[in-house]
């Protein structure tokens, strides 16, 4: 169990790096992109969490109680947000390629150019 | 607690594989839907309430939405493209 | 390479990838064994010296607020990205206009998701400006109310009523609020500096804990991201949305 965390971690990013690589559809391919993404999140909340620990936040909370680490709580919550924008701009270029070139197939759209 | 932590971590798993190999992207944005909600119930069972709260807003919302209308977008576009061919066929 | 060859070609070296990953990651210390000094620092510092009970938004926006500042801004760029991309360029044809009679709603929408949708709208605007406002108090803060505001156009795109919507979310209102968000966060940060101080350094003097205005500077970057990424979203909505309400009616 120990271990556990950190093999879900390599799961999510080779099922996802597989999506990719596999993808017939510029769509499916971006998506496989944000579950990429979503594994380093549970990479670095996994490393901040410490056992019998509370929420970082100490409202009402006797001073000296056990929280886990708040620094890579945030830096996930700012990438979580930054992660959908970057999405939208994949998507908008998937959109442009298939206004040009009439196909979201990344193998075709090689086939196409020129 | 570290029972429950080890199930949602194995369903995150399965999710995310079934987000892959869905390979339709309509379908697909209902799965990174429910994919989203596992994650933010896996960072609430990590102590991590406001990362949960941002992946629930964002992972649940504005991705599939964003998605829907890509899709929307290319299926228009792709009509226009038909019928756009058919009446230069036709002339 | 064609597809049937690059398959096995990936699974050799995702083998490989992930073995050495899985090698890299035995490194780290176990989980729930958490060694690392900054955690136990800052939650101790941070309700005595700064007055915030909410210590990620304290990481966030005020012991780390300069590495925020350059996240607040690839979302920026993205946000011109996308309307750049996106925008009609000269010479491109519109969508076929479908006619209406004039005085009908334009699409018909159910009576239960206009009722439902439009009290909603009320709902969620003012959930999002408490998340925002009470960021530095609970869990919340700018990013999380600025992504709950900009779901409340959306809910009156929703029932059908596009030219609330069109008025709401124009780009001459939407484009100088998501500009002068992202400015404020610098300006806070330049007005320390003018005060002496380095710079994003919080130089409101600190009222005791669980307040509305107990953290500083943390309070107001807090509004102005609430606002750039609010105004954000939607500018990317309107955006994706483009084709559909150009097609109905006049712009």
């Amino acid at each position: 169990m120990t271990f556990y965390p950190y093999v879900i971690v390599v799961w999510l990013f080779v099922i996802g790096l597989y999506g990719i690589v596999s993808s017939r559809n510029l769509i499916h391919l971006t998506i496989c992109l944000s579950i990429i993404q979503s594994s380093t999140y549970v990479l670095l909340l996994s490393i901040g969490y410490q056992k019998g620990a509370g929420a970082p936040v100490l409202l009402h909370v006797p001073p000296g109680t056990p929280a886990v680490d708040p620094v890579v709580q945030a830096l996930v919550l700012t990438d979580i947000v930054v992660e959908v924008t970057v999405t939208a701009l994949l998507l908008a270029l998937a959109i442009q390629a298939h206004k040009r070139f009439g196909t979201l197939d990344p193998d075709e759209l090689r086939v196409l150019r020129g | 607690m570290l029972f429950m932590q080890g199930l949602i971590l194995t369903m995150v798993a399965g999710a995310g594989a079934a987000v892959v190999f869905t390979r339709d992207p309509l379908k697909q944005a209902l799965a990174i839907s429910l994919y989203g909600i596992l994650l933010s119930l896996l960072f609430f069972l990590l102590q991590a309430p406001d990362v949960s709260l941002s992946q629930i807003v964002v992972g649940a919302v504005a991705l599939p939405l964003m998605i829907l209308l890509a899709i929307v977008k290319v299926r228009k576009d792709a009509e226009e493209r038909r019928r756009k061919e058919a009446t230069e066929r036709g002339r | 390479m064609r597809r049937s060859a690059r398959l096995p070609v990936f699974f050799v070296a995702a083998g490989g990838f992930a073995a050495l990953f899985l090698a890299g990651l035995r490194g780290l210390p176990p989980f729930q064994q958490y060694r690392g000094p900054y955690g136990y620092v800052l939650n101790a510092i941070s309700v005595p010296q700064r007055g915030i009970t909410d210590v990620v938004s304290a990481v966030n926006f005020d012991f780390r607020g300069f590495d925020t500042l350059g996240e607040e801004y690839i979302l920026f760029t993205s946000v011109i990205g996308v309307v750049a991309l996106l925008r009609r360029l000269a010479g491109e044809t519109r969508p076929a206009q479908e006619q209406t009679a004039p005085g009908r709603p334009e699409v018909e929408t159910s009576d239960a998701t206009r009722v439902f949708t439009l009290t909603l709208v009320g709902m969620v605007t003012l959930f999002g400006l408490y998340i925002v406002s009470h960021g530095q108090i609970s869990p919340g803060g700018g990013f999380q109310g600025g992504t709950i505001l900009a779901t409340s156009p959306l809910m009156v795109y929703l029932a059908g009523d596009f030219e609330s919507f069109r008025r709401i979310a124009s780009t001459r209102l939407v484009e100088p609020a998501e500009a002068l968000g992202a400015a404020g966060y610098a300006f806070i940060g330049l007005a320390a500096m003018a005060l002496g101080f380095a710079f994003l350094y919080n130089f409101i003097p600190q009222v005791g804990p669980g307040t509305v205005i107990s953290g500083g500077t943390v309070a107001l970057i807090d509004a102005t991201v609430g606002l750039e990424v609010a105004a954000g979203f939607v500018l990317l909505l309107t955006t994706f949305l483009e084709e559909f309400l150009s097609g109905r009616g006049s712009r």
